[in-house]
Order: C-alpha cells, then structure tokens, then sequence
C-alpha cells in the first residue's frame, strides 16, 4: 500500500528536490553529477512502477495507465542520455556557470512526470504551462542576443497556444458541465461518460487544444518559434526539446483526443490531425531546401516528425499504434541528431555551412554517428523510425487513404532528399581553407551517450519486448477511446491479462 | 453591482486599451481589467462558497497588486520611451477591435449555454476579451505591451472560466493563477535582459533569425 502512495509522488519530487538541491551546491563538478544520477534512478524507479499491475482508482488525481507511462518511460531514456551526455558538454564550457541550467534541466523531468501522471486535464495543462516556464531558461544558455530573441520567442508563442489550450480544455469541460456530468472530470470519468458531452462544445474543444498544443509540439503553421529556439540551444537543450517537450504536448493532446474518440467524434478529429500532419510535413520539406544551418534543419525535421505522430493518429488503427512507437524512435534518432550536432557545431564554432564541411574527418565518430542518425530518421530499414514510417504508409495505403498515404511517401521522398543536400556535405564536403581551430576533439564522454541511443533505436527496429508491444497495445486502445484508462499500469514483465471488467482484476489483485 | 454591468466594463477597457498610445496608461487598464474581473464572481453572488470568494480575492490580489509591481518595476528600470509603437494605427485597432467584438457574438451564437446560465453575455466577452489579447500581441511593437496582450488574453480564458467556476477544483485554479504570475515574473526578467542586449525593448530588433 505504501509503494502504491509513494511512487509516483517519488517520480515527481525526487526531480524537483534534486532541481532545488542542484540550486545550492557550489561545486560545479558535483553538481552536473546529480543530472544522470538523476537520470538513472529516475528509469530505474519508472521501471519499477510500471511493472507493478492494478486499478486505478476513479477519483484518483495522479495515476500512470499505459499511455502516460510509455510517454515518461520514452522521456525518461531520453532524459537519461542526455544526462549522461551533460557533465562532458558542461566541462567544455567552464565560462557559463550552469547552476540554473541544471536546476531547469531538472525540474524539467519532474514535471514530465507530473504530466504523465495527471488524471486531470486542468492539472495536465498547468505542468505543461510550467514546463514552458522552465525550459526558456535553458534556450537562454548562451547568453547572447540570439539566444535573447529565442527565448522570448520561445515564451510568448508558448504561452499564447498554451493558454488557448486551456480555453479549450474550459470548453471540454463545460461540454461535461452542460451533459451533467460530476465534478472532478477525470479523464477516467469524462472517457467513460462521453456520450453525454454537447458536441459543439467539445468539437470547439478540440480544435482549440488542437491549436494551443500544436504550437507547444510545433506543428505547421504554428512553429515559428521552434529553428529559432532548436538553432540557438546547446544541442542538449535541442535533444531535450524536440524528444521530451514535444512528447509531453503530444501527451497532453491525445487525452483530450480520447475523450473526442470515446464521445464518437472521433472521424472530425481525424481529419483535423491529418491535414495538420501532412502540412507540417510539406511546410518543413520547402524550408529544409538551401539550408545552411544544420541546427535549424534539425529542427525542421523536428516539424516534419510531429506532423507524421499526428497523421499516424488521424489514421487511427494500426498507423496509431506505430505513431506511438514513432514517439520513442524519433526522440531517440533526435537525440543523437542533436547531440552529434553540437559536438561538431563545439568543433568548427559553427553551424553554418560554408564553413562546416568534411566533418568526418575532424569529428569523425561524431560526424558519423551525426550521418547514421541522418539515415534512421529519414527511415534507413533496420532503425525503428523505419518501422513506424513504413508501417504508418502501408496502413494509410490499405485502409483507403490512398491519397493521403501516397502524399506522405512522397514527403518523405523528398524530405529525404533535401536533407541528404546539407548533410552530405556537412560530413562529406571538402574542408573549407579558412576554419577555425578549436581545442574540441571526440572524447568517450561526448560520444558513448549517442552510441547508446543509437544501438537502443537499432534494437527496437529489430524486435520490441513483448511487455512493451502490450503496453504499446494499451496506449493505442486508450488513444482510440476505447479503453477509459481504468487500468493503472500494464506490466512491463510477465503477462498482460486481457481487458476484463475492472471489478473482476480488482479481485485478483488483492493480495 | 449587476456582473453585466461589470461584463460590460471589461468590455469598454478591450476598446480603451487598442486606442491607447501611451505604455503605462496600458499597464492601468489591464490592471483595472483583471480587478472587474475578480470581481464578477462576487457580484455573481457566488461569495458565499467559501473557496470561490477565496480565488476572487488572490485573482485581485495578484493581477491588481502583484503583477503592476513587477511591470511598474520593469518599467523604472527600462526607461523606455513611453510610446506603445503600434505596427496598426489606433483608429484601425479601434475597428478591428470592433470587428473582433461582433464576431464574438456571431460564434457564441453558436454555441449552446446550459440553460438557466445567467451572465449570457459572458462567453462573446471572453472570445472579445480573448481577441483584443492577440490583437494587442501581435500589433504592439514594445515588449511591455506584448505582456500586457498576453494578459488581456489571459482575462478573456478567465472570463470564460467563470462559467465553470463553481465545479472547478481549487487546485487546478491555484495553479493556473501561479502560472500566470509566474510566465509575468519569468517575461519580466527576459524583458530585462533584452533591454540589456539591445539597449531597447523594441521586438523590432527581434529579428535577426529567419530563413
């Protein structure tokens, strides 16, 4: 009973104190140590948690069903590689004192947990409210007036979508309020009572929390802040960005898309998520043509990878299943993408490229592993972004969306393509004469962590552990609506038992 | 006070506010926007729950006294000219903000209200309120005023909130109150240093990045 209280709060505040110690300790050395132990015990405790298999009680504030918990565990790698990958970037750059930076680094990840957890929309939106908060500090690493124009675009955005989200988080809820459904509205109660929410009230719902995370995600049209923010960061900013604050919007968006499906409204929001996804994909493939900066076509890609989670979901079936698997393959690709990135950007004090090429061979594990992660993302086959992209197109092909599939292999072609343009020439060019000379040299401390990211993108484009195949299952079940995310946790190890009544599990389940 | 008449002020301060040149007459309205609005649930008779006269009372306390200490401190230590700088004229803001308020009342035609709800017209002032927001955001060349859009936007969703105010939990209030006073505080110390890089906090100068 006392693990059942204490974990998830221990998920949450275990960040939050670490955030809040990081804050005191003086010795910078100690301090960047705290972020992958953190990191570790942080994987270590979710893994624990998910492995544990009971009900979730229905008034209950904080829970972790399937989906939540494949979002925190993708989150919580993510965080864990990057942590691991810190210390060494932070001892490169001993002028920036980083007291803040790992604090914000910190809370981050409590407040990931925080979200993953939430039962309550109201509660949902003031994590990510107070993530947004807590990540501009970290785009302001550099200190400079570019990274001050991204931050400040990073905030205004930001908050504006988000708190169009919370008017459409109101609407959802006055929906319920107007159906006579009972205060608290959990996402357990409003899933299972959906029938009885007013129809334009949800519909407009939806479209505002559509809009108002779509922007926090960085969907077309309402990226504009994301190549600033992505090109400006230190690349674990990036990394962190684009594979764990994106993924908590997303989170966030698909239970208010549960509640839309369970209520039968399901074919409007689709269409809604497609056309969103196939513009975010077209949007990122004309402004990846002819660019120069490798950070800012990142964060394209990063564009183009949001809109193909919310095509899979508007296709719904299986290309849903293998959005959610998209989620974890693209924050792993990205992390590596990001991260080999700054090293070079450390090499050659550049971005940019008529002064960054031929990085093989002065970064040559970096610039590979940079190219490696360039192939996987654009859907090399044994890497998981592979198996989502493909298995998203061929569902889009075989359920009638002939067009729409056809439409996204052609993006995907051309954004392929485009991409190959810069990066070949970033790892492949010919040296340009006038480089600067900078002390920055692969070391195992800067390049382990991708390995690592790398091999596990690899692994899970070969074979996906059964208890995470279940869990996956689970999530798609309660994005498609049809699950009310009764059950807390599927196991992560031993048998999932089917979907049975949930009086009957909770009978098993007692000891 | 009847809450229309209080609905209808706030109203007022949205067409004061596009009209206005000066930056500190700005921060004024918005302040006297966010105390009617706290106000509303009082004049709504709803100050005998306990917990909603609770949140009325911080909702004044934080946008009528907290957040003007913070803008009036941004202001002193900024020296900036006075001036809004509008990208679209006053008269022309006056319009749009005109044509926003009507097409408020066209979309919330269409939307049904629970019957027996009594402020009818709250959910136009919210969507009104929610435009002049974004209005005063993106035609607004100075920072500070930027802030000030962000938080007229803000009155607008609170506007809105007021429909629910009796169901929703006290937490979830809390906290989207502390987010706001927080984003305020956090935009604060980057308008500062904003000021400190460009010696200005004209957003015109925010635009060295693009493609």
């Amino acid at each position: 009973m006392a693990r059942l209280l204490l974990s998830p709060l221990l998920l949450i505040f275990l960040p939050l104190l670490a955030a809040a110690v990081a804050w005191f300790i003086r010795s910078p050395r100690i301090r960047v140590r705290l972020l992958p132990a953190m990191g570790l015990l942080h994987l270590l405790l979710l893994i624990i948690e998910v492995r544990g298999w009971r009900d979730l009680p229905h008034g209950a504030w904080l829970g972790l069903d399937a989906l939540g918990g494949w979002v925190l565990l993708v989150i919580s790698t993510l965080f864990t590689i990057v942590a691991l990958y810190a210390p060494s970037y932070l001892a490169l750059r001993p002028d920036r004192d980083h007291r803040l930076f790992t604090a914000c680094l910190l809370a981050f990840l409590g407040l990931a947990s925080l979200l993953a957890q939430s039962r309550h929309p109201g509660m949902a939106w003031v994590a990510i409210e107070t993530m947004t908060l807590t990540t501009a500090p970290l785009i302001y690493f550099n200190r400079n007036r570019r990274s001050i124009e991204a931050t400040w675009k990073y905030l205004v955005i930001g908050s504006v979508g988000i708190a169009l989200a919370l008017l459409g988080t109101l609407f959802v809820a006055y929906a319920a309020h107007m159906g006579g459904v009972e205060e608290p509205l959990q996402y357990t109660r409003l899933m299972a009572e959906a029938g009885r929410l007013s129809r334009p009230w949800l519909r407009a719902g939806f479209v505002l929390t559509m809009v108002g995370y779509g922007t926090k995600m960085g969907l077309a049209p309402l990226h504009s802040w994301k190549p600033d923010a992505y090109g400006e960061t230190p690349g674990i900013v990036g990394a962190l960005l684009a594979g764990g604050v994106t993924s908590c919007a997303f989170l966030a968006l698909l239970r208010i898309y549960a509640i839309v499906a369970a209520a039968g409204e399901g074919v409007f929001a689709r269409e809604i998520l497609v056309g969103f996804g196939l513009l975010s994909m077209v949007w990122a493939l004309v402004f990846m043509v002819g660019q120069v900066d490798f950070k800012r076509l990142l964060a394209y890609s990063s564009v183009e990878h949001m809109g193909i989670l919310v095509f899979g979901i508007g296709l719904g079936g299986l290309a849903a299943r293998f959005a959610l698997f998209h989620l974890a393959a693209n924050a792993l690709v990205k992390s590596v993408l990001f991260l080999s990135a700054g090293n070079i950007h450390r090499s050659y004090a550049s971005k940019q490229l008529p002064h960054v090429t031929g990085a093989i061979r002065r970064t040559p594990v970096s610039a590979g592993l940079f190219f490696l992660a360039f192939l996987a993302i654009t859907g090399l086959p044994p890497f998981a972004p592979f198996v989502s992209e493909f298995n998203i197109a061929s569902s889009a092909l075989t359920t009638g969306h002939v067009f729409a599939g056809a439409a996204f292999l052609v993006l995907l072609g051309g954004i392929f393509l485009t991409m190959s343009d810069t990066v070949m020439q970033v790892v492949f060019g010919v040296p340009s004469p006038q480089r600067v000379r900078t002390p920055y040299k692969d070391s195992f401390a800067t390049t382990a962590p991708l390995i690592l990211a790398l091999a596990l993108a690899l692994g899970l484009g070969l074979w996906l552990p059964g208890p995470m195949r279940s869990m996956l299952e689970g999530a798609a079940q309660t994005v498609e609506g049809h699950a009310p995310a009764v059950r807390e946790v599927r196991p992560l190890f031993g048998q999932a038992p089917a979907l049975v009544p949930a009086a009957v599990s909770a009978q098993e389940v007692r000891p | 006070m009847s809450p229309d008449f209080l609905i209808a002020l706030t109203m007022l301060t949205n067409f004061t506010l596009v009209a206005t040149s000066r930056v500190n007459k700005a921060i004024q309205l918005v302040v006297v926007q966010g105390i009617l609005l706290g106000l509303i649930p009082i004049a709504m008779g709803l100050g005998r729950h306990l917990h909603i006269l609770f949140m009325a009372l911080s909702a004044i306390a934080v946008k009528g006294w907290l957040i003007p200490f913070l803008f009036r401190r941004a202001l002193r230590e900024v020296h900036i000219r006075r001036e809004v700088d509008p990208y679209v004229g006053y008269t022309m803001s006056l319009l749009l903000c005109a044509l926003g308020t009507g097409l408020s009342l066209v979309l919330a035609h269409g939307l049904p209200l629970k019957p027996g709800t009594s402020p009818t017209f709250l959910v136009p002032a919210a969507l009104a309120t929610l435009f002049t927001g974004f209005l005063l955001l993106v035609s607004r060349r100075k920072a500070l005023t930027q802030v000030a859009g962000y938080l007229v936007l803000e009155n607008g969703i609170y506007l809105f909130g007021l429909l629910l105010v009796e169901e929703m939990p006290i937490l979830v209030e809390t906290g989207i109150l502390l987010d706001l006073f927080v984003g305020v505080f956090v935009m604060g110390i980057v308008i500062n240093h904003i000021r400190s890089a460009f010696d200005s906090t004209d957003t015109r100068h925010l635009a060295e990045l693009k493609d």
